[in-house]
């Protein structure tokens, strides 16, 4: 029951973009179309549960004992870093149009304040270890659902016959603004 | 003090370490061997990234190569060299294509375009110039002399003349067309080398307001379309070239009162 509320809160109620507004630049970047919203998703997600796992155990297996928790930015820098690089060899290897289809945003979860955002409220809360990896999974989906949504509202956009100043970026981020005040509903809920 | 330091240093430099060898094993694992031939091809480009072939970039346009999916020649900046390398490396014959270049068709410049007596002082490129009140010279279609062609020009070939029009150095010109691209006025075109009759004015105006504003300006009298068998068509007050009826024998050049259309000597600049 624990982990179910921390996966909810992490998913829906906090959700990470549009709730923390945390990751607001692949939000906006890869949303055009919807396969590849969702395998930029997937790749976050699959970064977010490393990161938990690998943050969890540097945190407080090595950072806490030694009392070097004044490292931990950095460190979870040089983690999130070594991922990304990790999961970027990982889907050139497995699908290339996956690679192709992710270019440059793929190098850029580097320094997606998502993950680092997460990191850090992992080692704030205090989690253990299973309850940070359904966290990094909870965060992961949320920020899937948030793309995939405005993926498939902007695919829908681009048939639609947008006031000439709005096209492209501002209508994204009108769009995003009233997804985030939908999702304010989910407040009250846990 | 000096121990935290020193701790946090060597924390860093471990974890550091300890992540690289990690990838560095990855690497070795999970590499994906890429056509040697990409690589190769790479080489033998300019990388000057510059996009006159319409990929993202010279390596892009080497991928594209190797699957078949680009033409040797299709690199107009590296010219013969780099077609026959390309060409031999992919073991093909190459193709030949005549090299795209730049024109410029606008010859109104201080002297002979009207100025609209007005004084500006502020920043004085192309951008700038069209916002306010459209440059200063009175011809709303012509070269507005901030020389942004210029200035996007990576291989120098192109300079303002004392006349504030551009010119373009065919010897250091590659054919990558950003001039043309950056002219706000399209007054820049890229035509092949070989060509070389031009109408030298974009001014759509009526007869009179053409006269008034430049003395050089196609002032859309016809008189070179009426006997070219759809050689020349008049299109809102211009005469347009329609390069593919083009009978040089049936037009009137010398006819015409401005000189806006004029055979130049044309430098022909074959890639075979």
């Amino acid at each position: 029951m624990d982990l179910l509320i921390i996966f909810i809160s992490a998913a829906i109620v906090n959700n990470f973009v549009l709730s923390l507004f945390l990751g607001i630049c692949p939000f906006i970047g890869v949303s055009n179309k919807t396969s590849s919203a969702l395998s930029m998703g997937m790749a976050t997600t699959f970064v977010m549960v490393l990161t938990a796992i690998v943050s969890w155990l540097l945190y407080f297996l090595l950072l806490v004992p030694f009392k070097l928790e004044f490292l931990q930015i950095p460190s979870f820098i040089l983690v999130i870093a070594s991922l990304v690089q990790f999961v970027e060899m990982v889907i050139k290897k497995v699908s290339q149009p996956i690679y192709r289809a992710l270019g440059i945003f793929l190098p850029l979860i580097t320094t997606n304040c998502a993950i680092l955002g997460f990191a850090l409220l992992l080692s704030m809360r205090e989690y253990t270890l299973i309850q940070s990896i359904i966290f990094g999974l909870g965060a992961g989906v949320g920020f899937t659902v948030a793309l995939l949504i405005m993926s498939g509202i902007r695919e829908e956009l681009e048939l639609t016959d947008v006031p000439k100043a709005f096209r492209g970026a501002p209508i994204t981020l009108i769009i995003a603004g009233l997804l985030a005040l939908a999702f304010m509903g989910f407040a009250g809920m846990i | 003090m000096d121990t935290t330091i020193i701790i946090a240093i060597m924390t860093m430099g471990g974890l550091g370490f300890v992540f690289a060898s990690g990838l560095a094993f990855a690497d070795k694992k999970l590499r994906v061997e890429e056509n040697p031939l990409i690589g190769k091809i790479n080489d033998a480009l300019p990388n000057a990234n510059c996009g006159g072939c319409g990929c993202a970039g010279c390596f892009d346009f080497a991928v594209k190569l190797v699957e078949g999916n680009a033409k040797p020649n299709g690199c107009p900046v590296g010219g013969e060299e780099t077609t026959q390398s390309i060409a031999e490396l992919l073991g093909v014959d190459k193709g030949s294509i005549i090299k795209n270049v730049p024109v410029v068709l606008c010859r109104g410049g201080n002297k002979e375009a009207v100025n609209k007596n007005t004084q500006y002082i502020g920043p004085t490129d192309c951008k700038t110039a069209i916002h306010v009140s459209g440059g200063d010279k009175l011809c709303l279609y012509g070269c507005l002399g901030g020389g942004d062609c210029v200035s996007v020009c990576q291989f120098k070939a192109m300079y303002m003349n004392e006349n504030g029009l551009p010119e373009i150095i065919n010897e250091f010109c590659t054919g990558c067309g950003m001039c043309a691209k950056a002219c706000l006025r399209n007054v820049i075109e890229m035509h092949p080398s070989n060509r070389n009759v031009f109408i030298f004015c974009k001014n759509e105006d009526d007869p009179k307001r053409s006269k008034e504003v430049c003395s050089v300006s196609c002032i859309g009298c016809g008189i070179c379309a009426k006997k070219s068998d759809g050689g020349i068509e008049m299109v809102n007050n211009l005469a347009i070239i329609n390069y593919d009826k083009l009978d040089l024998t049936k037009i009137a050049i010398d006819k015409c009162s401005t000189r806006a259309i004029e055979v130049i000597n044309s430098k022909s600049i074959m890639v075979n």
